[in-house]
């Protein structure tokens, strides 16, 4: 009982699994092998013996219809003289079976039949040997008997399955031993990657599986391992960044509005102060809800469960809404808001995103703008995608910062003296990624041009558009300055 | 009014519950599905404040929906830590006549409560609105003030319209962006400030006294002085 729970582990282990079903395979290949070679050698034997009878007959019963009974006499005499292994075995009788000639020295009882081969013991000049024989029936009643000694033969099938089975024996631990290096190269290796993976496991995030640089399979296993691997500590570290972000973001309203609170419990002087600093804080408080808000929604879009929401809209209307709705704002900050789009612009998708993300890119122009400067808002289609752009005349996004600019909290120099919560143009992004578009930032010579492109057709009926962030990094820039 | 809330969270729901009292409502409170089922169903109310998730087996949108099986009409606002526009469609599609997401500002909360009561009470289709000497023809879209006629652009006349069926109600900057526009996001910046204030230059300036009144932290409350 014991014993069987120490040998368990051992045969649990796949690298021994392996070496075993290795060498059980190549022991019964090699026996498999053995019982071939045996049979068909044997069969080789007794097939060559057989031939050899037949043409020496064949060749005695020429001689028989050429010259009758005295030249088959003459013939038989001089191959027993000739037959210098002394392996054959002729013997020519009347109807009685009674000898005329050959070397054996009476008619071999047994021998009955003509056209069988007999396997027999046979006496030739008192020493007994074995032989396989064949009976001919002459005309006249005359028998011929022609035969081969097979004591050689023999012999050699005695020897034959001793040494294969040495043979077998041999292969069999060969077969072993080759399965033991194979189990020794299989644990190597796969020790490698379990030790990788123990090691991540472990929080080593940095740990690799060696590669032997032979370029083999198991190199190219260990290649396509540590891809992922980078891959993971890629996605690890843009969530390491958005969770330092968030909690950055979060945390500053947040304990601004626990420091207000804890003062004026402590400190405020008479109700109204107490008042204003409550005031403060839930004005605070209500900043961290909208900028969860606004992560939930991007969250939310990011998942793609809205795309069931998706509808025939029309952009005409909708942007010359957002338009109006920020028209006056726009002219308040005494700015101009330019409208160029047609009138129906149909396209597929969700009405309210398409409108917050459009409402999140004159937000952000409005808001960057200097004073007397035109904002454009303009929508057209071109080679098969609705592109709906907002270009205003402010500072612009530096090439360096517009592949990152539409990342979550990514705030530029210019914007940090903004209010904003650094989740707009990630909205926009998310929005144009799940309508299988793109969100393209161009330098429009002066300011920004934030292009928003949806597919023409429903992206159902169309082939896989190139993703926002392809876009993003082809950093493509304006060919026409804004008039 | 008779308000019903059906809220289990208690802080939530007693800083509800004094609100609303202090505005001179009497509110009942349940803290379970259950028991708001009872008290929404053998008696009358104006409103009902329902929470989305509470415990004791029926949740906010099983009550509502058994509730309109029954044929009972009492607006209901449903209130919801979900705010994935999903769970908004799903809250009014169970038959909630409008949807605050959770945290809220009481006076959200009391603005929308008291635009569904007064929505409950409108009878018949109306071709005029008075507000103290404003009058707008809903037929003819003409809009005076005093007798003096004012032009308005399309939007400021919706505009107007939603603050007059309003009047004397709080009405927040959420509820005209969603009432007037028909948008369900949040902007950014308060766009809907320019508008009511370039509605005021024409309702109000020209005249004596301002009929549109701006509630600090709330919204705006069109009343006649």
């Amino acid at each position: 009982m014991a014993d069987s729970l120490k040998f368990r582990p051992f045969f649990r282990s796949a690298s021994v699994k392996l070496a075993a079903v290795y060498g059980v395979l190549f022991a019964i290949s090699a026996v498999a092998l053995v019982l071939f070679l045996l049979w068909s050698t044997t069969n080789l034997v007794d097939e060559q013996v057989e031939a050899a009878i037949n043409a020496d007959a064949q060749g005695l019963l020429e001689r028989w219809n050429e010259g009758g009974m005295p030249s088959l006499v003459l013939t038989l005499k001089e191959r027993v003289a000739e037959n210098v292994d002394d392996d054959a075995i002729y013997f020519l009788a009347d109807a009685e079976e009674a000898r005329i000639t050959g070397n054996l020295d009476a008619w071999p009882a047994k021998v009955i039949f003509p056209n069988i081969f007999y396997d027999m013991a046979v006496t030739r000049g008192q020493v007994v040997s074995h032989a396989a024989v064949r009976r001919f029936n002459l005309p006249g009643g005359f028998l011929l008997l022609v035969g081969r000694d097979v004591r050689g033969p023999q012999q050699l099938k005695r020897l034959l399955p001793g040494t294969l089975i040495w043979c077998a024996v041999l292969m069999t631990v060969l077969g072993l031993a080759g399965g033991l290096v194979m189990r020794n190269l299989f644990r190597r290796m796969v020790a490698d990657v379990s030790a990788t993976a123990e090691a991540i496991s472990r929080g080593e995030l940095g740990h690799r599986v060696r590669r032997s640089g032979r370029g083999d399979e198991f190199d190219r296993m260990a290649e396509a391992i540590n891809t992922m691997l980078d891959r993971i500590a890629r996605l690890m570290d843009g969530v390491r960044q958005v969770s330092n972000s968030i909690a950055h973001d979060l945390r500053t309203p947040i304990t601004r509005a626990r420091a207000r609170l804890e003062d004026a419990a402590y400190h405020a002087q008479g109700e109204p102060e107490l008042r204003a600093a409550v005031e403060r804080a839930v004005a605070d408080l209500d900043g961290v809800t909208a900028v969860f808000q606004a992560l939930m929604r991007i969250a939310e879009i990011e998942a793609g469960s809205r795309r069931s929401a998706f509808a025939e809209i029309d952009l005409g209307p909708l942007l010359a809404d957002l338009a109006e709705l920020y028209g006056a704002l726009a002219e308040e900050q005494g700015l101009t808001l330019r409208l160029d789009v047609p009138d129906t612009l149909p396209a597929f998708g969700d009405r309210d995103l398409v409108q917050q993300a459009v409402a999140n890119l004159l937000d952000n122009a409005i808001k960057f703008s200097p004073q007397g400067t035109q904002i454009r808002l303009s929508a057209y289609v071109s080679d098969r995608k609705i592109r709906i752009s907002v270009a205003d005349q402010g500072p612009g996004i530096p090439e360096a910062d517009r592949e990152r600019a539409a990342e979550r909290f990514f705030r530029g120099e210019q914007a940090r003296s903004t209010p904003g919560s650094g989740l707009g143009l990630a909205l926009v992004q998310a929005v144009a990624t799940l309508h299988d578009g793109a969100l393209l930032l161009e330098d429009a010579r002066p300011g920004l041009r934030a292009t928003l492109s949806l597919p023409a057709v429903p992206p159902a009926r169309m082939e896989p558009a190139s993703s926002a962030r392809d876009a993003l990094a082809m950093g493509a820039v304006a060919q026409e300055p804004i008039v | 009014m008779r308000i019903l809330l059906v809220e289990d969270d208690p802080t939530v729901a007693g800083f509800v519950a004094k609100g609303l009292r202090e505005a001179n409502h009497v509110v009942e409170h349940a803290d379970n599905g259950r028991d708001g089922l009872f008290l929404a169903a053998s008696e009358t109310f104006d409103t009902i404040i329902l929470d989305r998730m509470l415990p004791g087996g029926i949740d906010g949108l099983r009550l509502l929906e058994t509730l309109r099986g029954q044929n009972n009409t009492t607006p209901v606002l449903v209130l919801s830590a979900l705010s994935q526009v999903d769970d908004r469609v799903a809250g009014l599609k169970a038959g909630g006549d409008d949807y605050l997401t959770k945290p809220f500002a009481f006076s959200e909360l009391m603005a929308r409560v008291e635009a569904l009561t007064r929505r409950g009470k409108t009878d018949g289709p109306q071709t005029k609105l008075l507000v103290g000497d404003l009058e707008m023809d809903l037929l003819s879209r003409g809009v005076r003030r005093a007798a003096q006629k004012i032009d308005l652009q399309p939007r400021e006349f919706r505009l107007l319209e939603y603050l007059m069926r309003h009047a004397g109600q709080v009405v927040t900057r959420t509820m005209l962006l969603e009432g007037v526009w028909d948008y369900h996001f949040d902007p950014q910046t308060n766009v809907i400030d320019v508008h009511v204030s370039r509605l005021r230059q024409k309702i109000d300036k020209p005249f004596p006294t301002a009929l549109i009144h701006t509630i600090r932290n709330a919204g705006y409350m069109l009343r006649p002085e």
